[in-house]
């Protein structure tokens, strides 16, 4: 089936990263340590290093100790913001977030990169489709994946005010306006950004774009799709999936992760317990491990295009 | 209540060395061998060393001991319970339901306890991060981090220790707990440790072999370190595994001892002792 991405006005590219936004709020908090594992770099965090050098902390290729000193350092009254790519912020140092910083509640923010297909050409070893489902399995974590630099920004203040362990992924690569500049979000609430009733598209991340894309696509063909970004994976939105499922018979998830563990998962523990019967079906990666490739290439080998998710929408409409 | 003056640091390692007994005979079974290796340890730090108050537990300018071994806890909170930071009966609830005494260390539930641990390795970067934050405050609080010899087995402490050398963390004095056995045997039979003074040296620290079973040797050790101030510090104690009870220290396995009669015995025999120490014949 051909399909025509296409720009709209509200999704033009933006320019900023998280070295960037990390930049602003070191210089408006100055509680605020940064910690990087020898990736600073790439996570364009160059200049707030070179800024702010005594609050910032490249620890070296050392995951488990990155996670370690910044729970010492939380202990001392500073709020770390942790970075590494998705891949190394999760399976390198799992134990660590579980006891120096979750168990023992202290108060560390980790920010990681490259989540799923974002990691392109560093290939199946670097590539993380189950961060999100690890961090997810934590007690008390927030777990979220923010779709803009728009909500990124949001998510960077808003974690410095809130104590306890958040994850969330974030991009190194700048990426497409979702939201109007300045958009207030709440934590633990889905954003309702398009409606319709034939179908809802419940997405997180770089997903909320494609989504938004088979929504314009599929009401050109005359069916309505409502549009949700869940970008809070944990603790989930469960009030708006249950009124979503009590109106609406298909709902499709949309994740740039494995369908096990992340938002498909979180999605249908709801509908399961919610009765409402309600069709459920997830994008995502099947269960398969990452390989290399462009980001446009992995988008399209492990189906997570805007066109698998209108295909999937007509077949289920169409029976 | 800063340690002003010094207390007989012999009599107060056999106070805690009883309440350990006490703590672990009355629940039945618990991680004997480590905790008992670290006794004078934690005579010197909370008799002398270590600057701490326990009708304030925190204290900003308290100095943070890390038991990174958190299998020793039983010990730690015998000193605790003798320093005053909750009743000594309380140790009676180790690791029963809902007790503030878990078997590992729980910063949320123990006071005086800054540091949760069990999962081994993980004392050592936390210290780490204490120190660069007590450092970009300014501030000279001393951070201690007790590792145990079979817990080296682990890669993250190696991490640290570079990353702690690396960054001059001058207040962190490391003891590595030479009791040279873990779990399922003797730490040569498990996985050889080689040389730890050299290895720390390598990894940018000061660092010296002091025997660990008495406490005069184990304070001075400790001014040493303090005396040093270019580089982090290691002291490595040479222990032995369930010291200081000849019974305890030859069970060949004693990680764990679950208490048989003869184990019973053999505890109700070494309170006789340890009483004699403590009360100087007096009772």
């Amino acid at each position: 089936m051909m399909f025509i991405r296409h720009d709209t006005s509200m999704c033009v590219m933006g320019s900023e990263n998280y070295g960037d936004l990390l930049l602003e709020i070191m210089g408006k908090y100055t509680n605020i340590v940064a910690l990087d594992a020898d990736l600073v770099s790439a996570a364009g965090a160059r200049k707030a290093w070179k800024t702010f050098p005594k609050r910032f902390f490249n620890v070296g290729i050392a995951e488990s100790n990155m996670m370690g000193v910044a729970a010492g350092l939380s202990m001392t009254g500073y709020i770390p913001y942790v970075h590494s790519f998705a891949a190394f912020a999760t399976r390198r140092a799992y134990d660590q977030i579980y006891l120096s910083c979750a168990y023992a509640k202290n108060n560390v923010k980790i920010f990681a990169s490259d989540g799923g297909f974002n990691i392109g050409i560093n290939g199946g070893t670097h590539t993380s489709y189950e961060d999100m489902g690890m961090m997810r399995l934590l007690p008390d974590l927030i777990v979220s994946e923010p779709c803009d630099t728009t909500q990124m920004r949001w998510a960077m203040n808003e974690i410095y005010s809130q104590y306890g362990v958040h994850y969330t992924r974030v991009f190194r690569r700048p990426v497409r306006d979702i939201y109007k500049s300045g958009s207030n979000f709440m934590f633990g609430k889905g954003n309702v950004i398009k409606n319709g009733n034939d179908a809802t598209i419940i997405a997180c991340g770089s997903m909320v774009y494609e989504a938004i894309l088979a929504s314009d696509y599929l009401a050109e063909k005359g069916i309505q799709v409502c549009v949700i970004d869940m970008f809070t994976l944990k603790p989930i939105d469960s009030e708006l999936i249950n009124e979503i499922a009590s109106r609406c018979k298909i709902i499709i998830t949309a994740e740039n992760h494995n369908v096990i563990g992340g938002l498909g998962s979180a999605v249908a523990e709801v509908l399961a317990e919610s009765g409402f019967g309600t069709i459920l079906r997830r994008v995502g990666n099947k269960d398969r491990f990452g390989q290399v490739g462009s980001v446009e290439f992995l988008q399209k080998e492990y189906a997570m295009m805007s066109e698998d998710i209108v295909k999937l929408i007509q077949s289920l409409i169409n029976k | 209540m800063v340690n002003l003056k010094m207390r007989d640091l012999t009599v107060f390692a056999a106070d805690i060395r009883k309440q350990l007994l006490i703590e672990l005979r009355n629940f039945g079974f618990g991680h004997l061998g480590g905790s008992m290796s670290i006794v004078e340890l934690l005579a010197v730090l909370y008799g002398s060393e270590l600057k701490h108050n326990p009708k304030e537990p925190n204290w900003s300018e308290r100095d943070f001991l890390i038991l990174s071994k958190g299998h020793a806890g039983p010990a730690w909170y015998a000193a605790l319970a003798l320093e005053g930071y909750f009743p000594i009966e309380e140790l009676l609830t180790l690791n029963k339901p809902y007790t503030n005494l878990p078997s590992h260390p729980d910063r949320l539930k123990t006071i005086g306890v800054d540091m949760t641990s069990g999962s081994l390795g993980q004392g050592p970067s936390v210290a780490a991060g204490l120190c660069e934050g007590f450092k970009l405050q300014n501030k000279d609080n001393y951070v201690y981090v007790v590792v145990g010899d079979g817990e080296l087995n682990e890669g993250q402490p190696w991490e640290a220790f570079q990353y702690i050398a690396s960054r001059n963390l001058n207040h962190c004095i490391v003891f590595i707990d030479e009791n040279k056995k873990q779990l399922d045997g003797t730490t040569d039979e498990i996985v050889k440790s080689f040389d730890f003074v050299n290895k720390m040296r390598a990894f940018g620290f000061n660092s010296f072999r002091v025997d660990g079973k008495h406490t005069q040797t184990i304070l001075e050790g400790i001014r040493k370190a303090k005396g040093f101030s270019q580089k982090p510090t290691c002291i490595v104690l040479e222990t032995i595994k369930g010291q200081g009870v000849k019974h305890f220290e030859d069970i060949v396995l004693n990680h764990v001892v679950r208490f048989n009669n003869d184990d019973v015995k053999a505890t109700d025999e070494a309170l006789v002792e340890l009483d004699s120490i403590i009360y100087g014949g007096k009772e």
